[in-house]
């Protein structure tokens, strides 16, 4: 529960002891959608084999609402970026999330989406896909077990339920001011440009002592 | 017979209680919806969002595409050579002791599908190209 939210208050909390549940709107509208977070169905590497697992008999992601996968992103309110985002690919999978209805969350799943992992010297693989989209939970491992992408969907829907629909605080989906696309970036030539979007991502300054640990200069 | 009258008038009385509540009915939680996105969540339409879904990739031309029906074709051949050799094995195993219904049943059957033999043919679908 968020902790500013109306369940938190003494004396709301006194009447919930004795049987009388008082709740806001918004309270009410955060409980529902984050116990119906449909992810995106996709899978780019061997951490999809994991996301599978979830959702299955022993695991059943669907304790939490989300085991209805869609196959498109017009139906669908969680990206999870499940395994190696190739520099090929990256554009594919921001431009699926463009086309993700807002309110859109995005877990990254497992080292690669976060970082490049084990593959993140290789000529062609993205270095974590929070450089070109808004990633809300990253839930580390290679691959993470699907306990912990069960965590991470909890997590989210932690997230979920404090988010303010007013407000200078409201969050993005109920902002019309904001964007909810990001620019697509394109591949050429065996890279990606730009980069990284600036705006919501930046190279992480490198400690003095460690900079000549540091062998990637490209960040 | 006053009784009657208000009978009739009653029955479509009912008619256009349940008219009435079948627009509302509908139209209440679609208005809601609407009031809902209006004031909390604005739509936010884009480039990308508006165009056609391709799994990611920018979708490559019109999405009205036209399908060609000339694999009816093969259809209609498949049924002549294939399925008809299929049905044909069973009577050709009891061909001595078949009555003549089921003889006159499948010379019906072979009838039918020979005149797709003779239109394929006359249409010049067997010619090898």
């Amino acid at each position: 529960m968020a902790i500013n939210s109306i369940e938190a208050q003494p004396d709301v909390q006194a009447l919930s002891q004795q049987g009388v549940h008082v709740t806001s709107l918004e309270s009410l509208y955060n409980w529902g959608r984050s116990n119906s977070l449909w992810p995106l169905q996709f899978g780019l590497a061997c951490c999809a084999i994991e996301m599978i697992a979830a959702t299955m008999a022993r695991h059943d992601m669907a304790r939490f609402g989300a085991e209805v996968f869609r196959p498109s992103p017009r139906q669908a309110d969680l990206m999870i970026v499940a395994g190696t985002v190739t520099k090929k690919m990256a554009p594919m999978v921001v431009r699926l999330y463009n086309q993700m209805p807002e309110p859109k969350y995005v877990i990254a799943m497992g080292a690669c989406a976060i970082s490049g992992g084990p593959f993140r010297d290789g000529y062609n693989v993205l270095k974590g896909i929070d450089r070109y989209i808004p990633v809300d939970v990253f839930i580390p491992g290679c691959p993470p077990r699907p306990e912990a992408m069960l965590d991470g969907v909890i997590q989210l829907q932690e997230k979920i339920r404090g988010q303010k629909l007013t407000g200078p605080h409201r969050a993005r989906h109920a902002d019309k001011s904001v964007r909810g696309d990001y620019p697509v970036p394109e591949y050429a030539g065996g890279d990606l440009s730009p980069p990284y979007n600036p705006e919501i991502w930046s190279p992480p300054p490198v400690p003095e002592s460690s900079a000549e640990d540091e062998s990637d200069s490209e960040t | 017979m006053e009784a009657n009258v208000m009978n009739t008038s009653s029955t479509y009385l009912f008619l256009a209680i349940f008219l009435a509540v079948a627009v509302v009915f509908p139209l209440v939680p679609i208005g809601l919806a609407k009031l809902w996105s209006h004031t909390f969540t604005p739509a936010k339409p884009g480039h990308d969002k508006q165009s056609s879904y391709e799994c990611g990739v920018v979708p490559v031309g019109s999405t009205r595409i036209q399908f060609k029906s000339q694999y009816y074709l093969y259809g209609i051949i498949f049924l002549i050579f294939d399925v008809e050799a299929v049905f044909l094995i069973p009577v050709a195993v009891a061909f001595l002791h078949l009555p003549l219904g089921a003889v006159l049943a499948v010379a019906v059957f072979i009838l039918l599908l020979l005149e797709g033999l003779a239109w394929a043919w006359a249409k010049g679908v067997l010619k090898w190209q």
